[in-house]
């Protein structure tokens, strides 16, 4: 079977963060860009049922800019087999990228798509649960551990209350949580196969969707800042400053 | 026109998450009605009436319903999305599972993680982990919305006289079956909802050691939570994670031991009313946030304050 595995490129999540002082994003002008750590244990996640026999091709594709060819690339390195950019210049909302990674299922057929859980710029943690429903599959989401077997995906989620399996039924969507696996480094060897890797290039015009953002960001500003920062010389000062001024105790 | 939001519930108990969506509600219209979905769900319903300021209890009784199961679930809630200019739920792993299916059918773009109601349209949500708020203003009809728990205050259990309604529970989709779950018991309170959280590191440096822990949580009446880290090198249970990917706390006091303060981490926890931090490296990012921060080794710090607070 076919595995389908979108990567999102977004700030490398070491990056301090700033917000633009106009209040209308956060800066993003030399700033290190990554792979969405949650889509580098989707493609891990592809590759290893690649490897292990389950899954005999593992298809890429990022939704945004011309530079997520890079954000390909590095997955292609990881193993991927080829890669598909879903070139746009706008915003794309979860709900746009879930219409159009749905082209992308139809016309490559995949038995299993796996996704982050969450995008670490925008945190909706949305995309994977609106393509499952807008293809009308199941959905493992928050996948601690996945096993294929019998026409059926068994998947352990990392729930508030502990874990939880469920049964899919192929085909279906899957969201990584973080404890699902390690992702491997890329050797320089794969690096420079990866460059010879098939990239095709699309709009969201060749795949019939509408991507026009349902959400106006009126604005974005910084968090109230904590005034954190003061020391105590002793455990008998914690005592008696949490009983005595902070009265939490 | 009226607010539904859909309930989140164990077995027999409302999550005082649901309560906390209800005050949400509140903030955009008068008329909240709360969806329970579930099988055998009475006593659920019997609580959700009794929450102040609910109309109505819409309740979808069946098999097929038990464990959440979002397939099954979200063809229930858009068979009543009509009724609503807006859908609520709390952002737990409940919430977050079910509701972007729910908005994909009905051709929504969800607003995930909202910490703040500004009008019917508009609202407030963290990214990037919190280093930024996002005030962002929806045009779709329906508003499909999940709500940060710890951003709203629980709306009060009792007060309430909501009628009962049985709606249509439709049917199995037959895509995805529950098979088991492993929770966590403690008698602790629950994380997210206590007053007090003790939070360990990769410090601790042992399963074991959370011992030291779970003996101050326990003169505190605390709840305990950890690290991403922590999680990961086996010493707790995935449900204790607290953070950007783990839960959002909120508690009046939260104790963080042996945590290095990474952004990932302070998004869960930075929202909380008194932080203490206890880290040996005095140059730890914990402390630029920390009301009161001690500089010493937990293995030491930990036993005395267990022993001060004891007495
Ligand atoms: C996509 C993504 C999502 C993430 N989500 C989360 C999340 O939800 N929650 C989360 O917590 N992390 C998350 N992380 C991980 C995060 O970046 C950090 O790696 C993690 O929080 C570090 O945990 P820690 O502070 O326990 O460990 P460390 O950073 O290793 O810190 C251990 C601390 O213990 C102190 N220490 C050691 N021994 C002692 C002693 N004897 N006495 C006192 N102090 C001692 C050290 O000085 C150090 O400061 C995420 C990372 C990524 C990439
Ligand atoms: N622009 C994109 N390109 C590729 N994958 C994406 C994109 N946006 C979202 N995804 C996928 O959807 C997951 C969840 O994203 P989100 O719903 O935005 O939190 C990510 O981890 C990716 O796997």
């Amino acid at each position: 079977m076919k595995v389908l595995v979108p990567v999102k490129r977004v700030i490398d999540y070491n990056v301090k963060v700033r917000v633009k002082s106009d209040g209308s994003g956060v800066e993003t002008s030399n700033v290190k860009m990554s792979m969405n750590p949650f889509d580098e244990i989707a493609v891990e996640e592809a590759v290893r049922l690649r490897e292990s026999g389950v899954a005999e091709e593992v298809i890429i594709v990022s939704l945004g800019v011309q530079q997520c060819q890079e954000t390909i690339r590095t997955a292609l390195a990881m193993g991927g087999d080829r890669g598909i950019l879903v070139q746009s210049d706008g915003e794309l909302q979860p709900l746009a990228v879930a219409k159009l990674l749905k082209e992308l299922v139809e016309r490559e057929g995949p038995e299993l798509v796996i996704l982050g859980k969450q995008a670490i710029d925008d945190d909706a943690n949305q995309t994977g649960q609106m393509l499952a429903a807008l293809l009308g599959w199941p959905q493992g989401t928050f996948a601690s551990r996945l096993e294929l077997a019998e026409g059926e995906a068994r998947v352990t989620r990392e729930v508030d209350g502990g874990l939880e399996t469920v049964a899919l039924r192929l085909p279906a969507v899957v969201t990584t949580d973080l404890r699902l696996n390690e992702p491997r480094y890329a050797k320089l060897p794969n690096i420079m196969k990866a460059k010879k890797k098939q990239l095709d290039v699309v709009s969201p015009e060749d795949l019939g969707v509408d991507v026009e953002p349902r959400l106006k960001t009126l604005k974005v500003s910084e968090p109230p800042k904590r005034s954190g920062g003061v020391r105590v010389g002793s455990v008998e000062e914690l005592v008696e400053k949490l009983r005595n001024e902070a009265k939490v105790i | 026109m009226a607010v539904l939001v859909i309930a989140e519930h164990e077995e027999s108990v409302l999550a005082p998450s649901t309560l906390a969506t209800v005050t949400a509600a509140r903030a955009i219209d008068d008329a909240v009605d709360v969806l329970v979905a579930g099988d055998g769900c009475e006593a659920v319903v019997r609580q959700a009436c009794a929450v102040e300021g609910v109309r109505r209890v819409r309740v979808a009784d069946g098999g097929h319903l038990a464990h959440g199961l979002a397939e099954n679930v979200a063809t229930v809630v858009v068979g009543l999305a009509g009724d609503y200019a807006h859908v609520l739920a709390p952002a737990s792993t409940f919430g977050k599972n079910l509701m972007p299916r729910v908005a994909a059918l009905l051709d929504v773009q969800q607003i995930s993680d909202v910490t703040a109601v500004e009008s019917a349209d508009t609202f407030v949500r963290p990214i990037y982990a919190g280093n930024a708020l996002a005030t962002v203003q929806s045009g779709d009809a329906v508003k499909v919305v999940t709500v940060r728990p710890t951003a709203f205050e629980k709306a009060a259990e009792s007060g309430g006289a909501g009628e009962v309604e049985q709606v249509d529970a439709g049917s199995d989709s037959g895509l995805s079956r529950f098979v088991d779950q492993q929770l966590t018991s403690s008698d602790r309170p629950e994380l997210t909802a206590a007053p007090i959280v003790v939070s360990g590191g990769r410090g601790l440096g042992s399963g074991e050691n959370f011992r030291l822990l779970e003996e101050l949580a326990d003169v505190l009446g605390a709840a305990i939570g950890a690290s991403r880290a922590a999680v990961d090198a086996g010493y707790v249970p995935n449900d204790y994670q607290v953070g950007q990917t783990g839960k959002v706390v909120a508690p009046d006091l939260y104790i963080a031991v042996g945590i290095s303060g990474a952004i990932q981490h302070l998004a869960g926890m930075e929202g909380s009313k008194v932080i203490v931090a206890i880290n040996k490296d005095e140059d730890a990012p914990i402390f630029e946030i920390a009301d009161y921060g001690l500089v010493g080794d937990l293995f030491e710090v930990v036993p005395e304050l267990t022993r001060k607070l004891g007495s």
